[in-house]
């Protein structure tokens, strides 16, 4: 174990070289830039036994991540916002292939107009894509998660996109902790698929298939990665008895002990949220923090079984559903409650979008103003 | 050799769902003998994954996978670097298979371009073959970047109105350690090319002409009369190139030296339906002078080219 002060790009870069990863294909694009520079460098200097293709755009960067993992190979990308945009059919494609790839998403605004800061509008956009998506908020976190991407993808053979919040997180130094190289071998053996594009394994992938095929394929990709929310919990409990590192199972809570009003954020965003439920508390407000850490698949039962008698939920969307109110989490959470919690009262906003600063005072001020809406 | 000659092993199983007279299929059964059994193949949306059959069917006996359209440049690359830390690290033994992409006109001159391009600058190492029918054939005969000039097609219907580009050339002046087109109508040519093209490491580039029936509009017993026309009169021209040097191959090659003329270029639309309108055209002479006066330009630049 190494004591490291440095990013959040260079804390995932780090997990990738720790993991043994074997192959890397990526495309330069702000805030992600230093992620790829960093493992490109690895690789240059020995330290990283990989091989790295400097691919000409992101189209090409999850093609090429895709191919590589179908003949076996333990695999990374990186991008950003456009980039992830870019990628939109090969998302598709590679959770159709069931292929356990893991790539980190360094949120960021989406074009037009250019903006180059935080909001979750590029995650949430690829939401229907087979993908499951993971949520970190410290440099420690996105460290842990990447390594907890190929425990999870690699059994449920769903790609995994980590991702955490640009510039805020990806470019702020924190102090974190590696893994040493026999304890993360013990939590994550050698990639052993259950096929291989190869002529030792034959076959062809990926033909013109019936409708009675197709159907029951696509069934068994939603029921699998709505089982892989277990999966990651199971996982994050068997990694916290080899590490002593918890950063929470579905959600993070802060503070819930007789809480009315559940503060619902995700990202760094549900860090700061920490300050002002501290506020919040002092002027006698029940209050608590709800970061949710697994965005896709969705914990619909766990949010509907955490909340007590009573509590009123308040959604802070760092994206919108045009033309609704507020954003994502708040349709999701809703859906969630639907039929399982249908006392409880829901309310939300979109904030912060485009990376407009969100201090506590902000987010006590705008809690505040929602819990007036729900007397 | 001769074609008799050729390894007996068959990479393409009788009752593909192939159109009667299919170039694709012609060609890809040529390949498959020359790369051998320990190959693998990336396949983009094209006749050739159309026919291949409905899962769980498959008429190739080779490991294929099937990517999206605009992917084989970055796919193929990257299996092939993928495939070199697994046998370093012992994850797999034996030899390495030789790694290529089969790709429709389409899926190389136009949204695989890209691609393509990038994957020729950085020299990846596998081979792309691009059979060119010169139309999206699949879908029923759109025009694509391979469509000749005059040549309607159901987004051309009043014929195209401009060249074709030469994506050979183009991808011989990425400066890739091999080059080459080809023609059905010359099998051991393309035999041989291919033969070639796997003792070479890094990123290497074979064009076939394919001529379609369904698309051209043309008995299927006539896919090898019309391609060798093709050659005859300079519509298509054979050339290989090796580190950058090109050498004209064959009758193109005689074409060019004028030790032998080309057959006139109506001989190859007659045979045709897809020109039938031109030919019965009261402008038939201004087009095929605009055909002749094309051929004999690329005839001349390429020739130049290869004395460089």
């Amino acid at each position: 174990m190494t004591k490291v002060f440095d990013s959040g790009n260079v804390a995932c870069a780090l997990a990738v070289k720790d993991v043994g990863v074997d192959f890397v294909a990526a495309y330069p694009i702000t805030p992600q830039t230093s992620v790829v520079e960093k493992i490109a460098s690895y690789i240059a200097e020995g330290e990283m036994d990989a091989k790295y293709l400097p691919v000409e755009s992101e189209h090409s960067a999850l093609s090429a991540v895709a191919a590589a993992s179908a003949v076996g190979a333990r695999v990374f990308t990186a991008t950003s916002s456009q980039g992830l945009l870019y990628m939109h059919e090969i998302l598709h494609y590679a959770a159709g292939g069931r292929l356990p790839i893991v790539m980190a998403n360094v949120n960021r605004a989406i074009n037009m107009p250019w903006c180059l800061y935080v909001d979750h509008q590029d995650a949430v956009s690829q939401r229907d894509t087979g993908w499951i998506q993971l949520f970190a908020a410290s440099n420690q976190e996105i460290y842990d998660s990447v390594i907890l991407a190929y425990k999870v993808a690699e059994e449920v053979q769903i790609p995994v996109m980590v991702n955490y919040d640009g510039f805020l997180v990806s470019h702020s130094s924190m102090p974190f902790e590696t893994l040493e190289q026999d304890k993360i071998r013990e939590f994550l053996p050698a990639l052993n698929p259950p096929w291989r594009l190869h002529p030792q394994w034959g076959g062809t992938f990926g033909n013109v298939t019936p409708s009675e095929e197709y159907v029951p394929y696509r069934y068994a990709l939603t029921e699998d990665i709505k089982k892989a929310g277990d999966v990651i919990v199971r996982c994050s409990k068997e990694y916290e008895r080899l590490t002593g590192r918890w950063h929470g199972g579905h959600f993070e809570t802060y503070r819930p002990e007789g809480a009315e009003y559940f503060l619902f954020s995700m990202g760094s965003m549900g860090k700061e949220m920490e300050i002002a439920v501290d506020l919040l508390r002092e002027q006698g407000i029940a209050a608590a923090g709800l970061r949710l850490r697994i965005f896709s698949p969705f914990p619909e039962e766990e949010l509907a079984a955490l909340l007590p008698t009573g509590a009123k939920l308040l959604v802070f969307d760092r994206n919108l559903v045009y033309g609704s109110a507020g954003g994502a989490l708040l349709q999701l959470a809703k859906a969630a409650l639907f039929n399982r919690r249908d006392s409880l009262q829901v309310i939300g906003i979109s904030l912060g979008l485009g990376g407009e600063d969100l201090p506590a005072s902000v987010l006590v001020a705008k809690a505040r103003e929602m819990m007036e809406v729900c007397k | 050799m001769n074609i008799k000659e050729l390894p007996e092993i068959e990479y393409i199983i009788p009752g593909t769902g192939a159109c009667a007279g299919c170039p694709s299929t012609i060609g890809l059964r040529l390949v498959g003998k020359a790369l051998g059994e320990n190959a693998i193949c990336l396949l983009t949306p094209s006749c050739a994954v159309a026919s291949m059959g409905m899962t769980p069917k498959t008429c190739y006996s080779f490991p294929a996978l099937n990517i999206c359209f605009a992917s084989a440049g970055a796919s193929g690359g990257a299996i092939s670097m993928a495939l070199d830390p697994l046998y370093s690290k012992k994850r797999l033994e034996g030899e390495k298979p030789v790694v290529f992409a089969w790709v429709g006109d389409g899926g190389t001159y136009d949204i695989g371009f890209q691609g393509l391009s990038a994957a020729a600058e950085r020299n990846d190492d596998f081979i792309f073959f691009c059979y060119n029918n010169e139309a999206y054939s699949n879908t029923g005969n759109q025009r694509s970047g391979a469509t000749p000039q005059y040549v309607p097609t159901t987004t051309s219907p009043l014929g195209k109105e401009m060249l074709q580009k030469n994506v050979p050339l183009l991808m011989l002046e990425h400066r890739p350690p091999y080059v080459a087109t080809a023609s059905l109508a010359y099998p051991l040519d393309l035999y041989r090319k291919v033969e070639k093209a796997k003792s070479i490491k890094g990123f290497r580039y074979i064009e076939i002409h394919m001529p379609c029936c369904t698309s051209w509009k043309f008995p299927a017993a006539e896919t090898i009369e019309v391609s060798r026309l093709a050659i005859r009169t300079g519509s298509w021209l054979l050339w290989e190139a090796e580190n950058g040097k090109l050498s004209l191959n064959g009758v193109t090659a005689a074409l060019a030296e004028g030790k032998r003329k080309p057959l006139p270029v109506e001989e190859y639309l007659k045979a045709q339906g897809r020109y039938a309108w031109l030919l019965k055209s009261p402008d038939k002479d201004y087009y095929i002078g605009n055909i002749e006066n094309n051929i004999r330009r690329e005839l001349e630049f390429m020739a130049g080219r290869a004395k460089l």
